[in-house]
């Protein structure tokens, strides 16, 4: 008896036709693409993207030199080289970092005791070649000049929230 | 309207072609007929691909494609670009002229068969009598396209996809060809234009629901069958083990390129088409209007067509993909008892007093 139920319900197709109700529910459901170029997904402030080198207010720049993320970098993407200044301060004279190796684990923005390097949000930039990834002290420090108030912004919500 | 060109064009071509002005203008206006049929044909095709991308993209949840032009509407005519300048490649291993020949192969026959489709009661190229007959004989040397494809790309995938297609078509081609047989001996015809117009008479046409005496309803198994043979028979998903590209790759179309392998597709997408139109001629009333109160025209057929359509690409956003032996054992151990079963069905019934199709 239970055999010729089985028999008449696949004949009458009824699992066949519950999946197709499913899809065709999905069909009329709203989309969610994201229309890339004109739309983007939203941001948490803690987004790791292409790193800064920050200034103090004055100008002076951060950075003490200590290679503290150097070191830590898991994918040795970081070259620093280090000078007396000008103001007689412990300088970088290289601070180069790596794109194409860069993991943006974000570990050297947590190893930074100054808060010199940084990752910011940006993400849309790209390289023609491999030699554009490779983003020396003076691209750094210009980007993060382009960036300074939303990066300052992200780190002060921060420490309000901890 | 062939009439008047033609005597409007006589008095100037007579003084060319002489005598042979009227074979001449016989094929020049079949010619003009035949591209008539085509044209729009591949234009199907090509926005066919763009509905299937946008109904499974919907189905997914996502847009489908929506970069090319408004709403991504010109994104066929890119493709279509992008595999006319692509390189065809010819494996060295390959055997050349049989390489070459396989997408030909594929794609004339289903362009072939449109000669006997009737697209209403005066839009049809050859009202051949034995029309049924010639859409099966013809529809079949498809699968030649296919096998030869797979054979001469002297590649594993390819001769496996080429093996799959050509047994899940031989067996889907009987059960399709018993559903038929049915529908030929309600209507007593073998030329589609009396098929369909076999289907404007009955009960229902008689209270103005021309819908419920279509073939659909008293062939209904039948009905059912031959759609899902007709999705089996074009390689469609879930039948698509020919291609399965999960497994075997791309099947039989694997070591295929650029305008080559735009062929294969072309053919799948005409055969698709023409197996929509099919189901409708043959099953729903072809260009008569479900109600009486509405006219006949071609776009009732196109409208049935489509929704056959949409019914091909809702499958493939539906169903996995059947497992081969799965296939077989559906083709012959329940497509055709089903089929043959049916078939007795009806023709007790068209001996009783019942009978619906005097």
């Amino acid at each position: 008896m239970r055999k010729l139920a089985r028999f008449l319900k696949s004949f009458a197709l009824l699992e066949l036709l519950r999946g197709l109700a499913v899809t065709g529910r999905y069909f009329f459901a709203r989309k969610i693409t994201v229309r890339y170029p004109e739309e983007k997904t939203p941001q948490s402030p803690r987004f790791r993207g292409l790193h800064a080198l920050r200034r103090y207010p004055n100008g002076e720049e951060r950075c003490v030199g200590c290679k503290l993320c150097e070191a830590v970098c898991p994918a040795m993407a970081i070259q620093i080289d280090v000078a007396e200044g000008k103001d007689g301060a412990r300088r970088t004279t290289r601070h180069d970092l790596d794109l194409t190796k860069c993991i943006f684990c974000g570990f050297c923005e947590e190893a930074c005791p100054v808060e010199a390097i940084v990752e910011t949000r940006a993400y849309e930039y790209h390289g023609e070649t491999r030699g554009d990834l490779y983003y020396t002290k003076e691209m750094l420090l210009a980007h993060g000049d382009r960036h300074e108030a939303q990066i300052a912004a992200d780190r002060a919500g921060e420490r309000g929230g901890t | 309207m062939g009439e008047i060109a033609f005597q409007f064009l006589t008095p100037w071509a007579d003084g060319w072609f002489g005598a042979l002005w009227p074979t001449v203008w016989l094929t020049l206006w079949t010619l003009a007929k035949i591209v008539a049929i085509v044209l729009p044909l591949m234009l199907g095709v090509a926005y066919l691909t763009y509905a299937e991308r946008k109904v499974i993209g919907y189905m997914q949840v996502r847009l489908g494609p929506n970069r090319v032009g408004p709403q991504g509407l010109l994104q066929p005519i890119a493709d279509a670009l992008k595999l006319l300048f692509k390189e065809v490649v010819v494996p060295s291993g390959a055997n050349r002229r049989l390489f070459i020949l396989a997408p030909m192969l594929s794609l004339a026959p289903a362009l072939a068969v449109w000669a006997v489709v009737p697209f209403s009661d005066a839009m049809i190229l050859a009202d051949v009598d034995a029309g049924l007959l010639y859409l099966l004989a013809i529809g079949s040397l498809g699968v030649y396209g296919v096998v030869l494809a797979g054979w001469a790309s002297n590649s594993k995938y390819a001769f496996l996809g080429a093996m799959r297609a050509s047994a899940q078509i031989v067996s889907y081609e009987i059960a399709m060809g018993f559903a038929l047989v049915a529908v030929v001996m309600v209507s007593g015809s073998l030329k589609l234009s009396a098929i369909v117009a076999s289907q404007q008479t009955g009960m229902g046409a008689a209270l103005g629901m021309n819908f419920l005496s279509w073939h659909w309803l008293p062939l209904f198994p039948l009905f059912l069958v031959y759609f899902i043979s007709g999705v089996a028979e074009t390689n469609r998903a879930p039948f698509d083990v020919a291609e399965g590209e999960s497994e075997i790759v791309a099947g039989f179309h694997v070591d295929y390129s650029g305008m080559a392998f735009a062929l294969f597709f072309l053919a799948e997408y005409a055969e698709m088409i023409l197996i929509a139109v099919l189901t409708s001629l043959l099953f729903l009333g072809g260009w008569s209007s479900p109600l009486g109160m509405f006219p006949d025209g071609v776009f009732w057929l196109l409208a049935k067509s489509c929704l056959m359509l949409f019914f091909f690409l809702w499958f493939r956003a539906t169903f996995p993909r059947y497992r081969y032996d799965q296939i077989m054992r559906l083709g012959w151990k329940v497509f055709i008892p089903l089929t043959v079963f049916w078939l007795f069905v009806v023709a007790i019934w068209m001996l009783t007093p019942w009978n619906l199709w005097k």
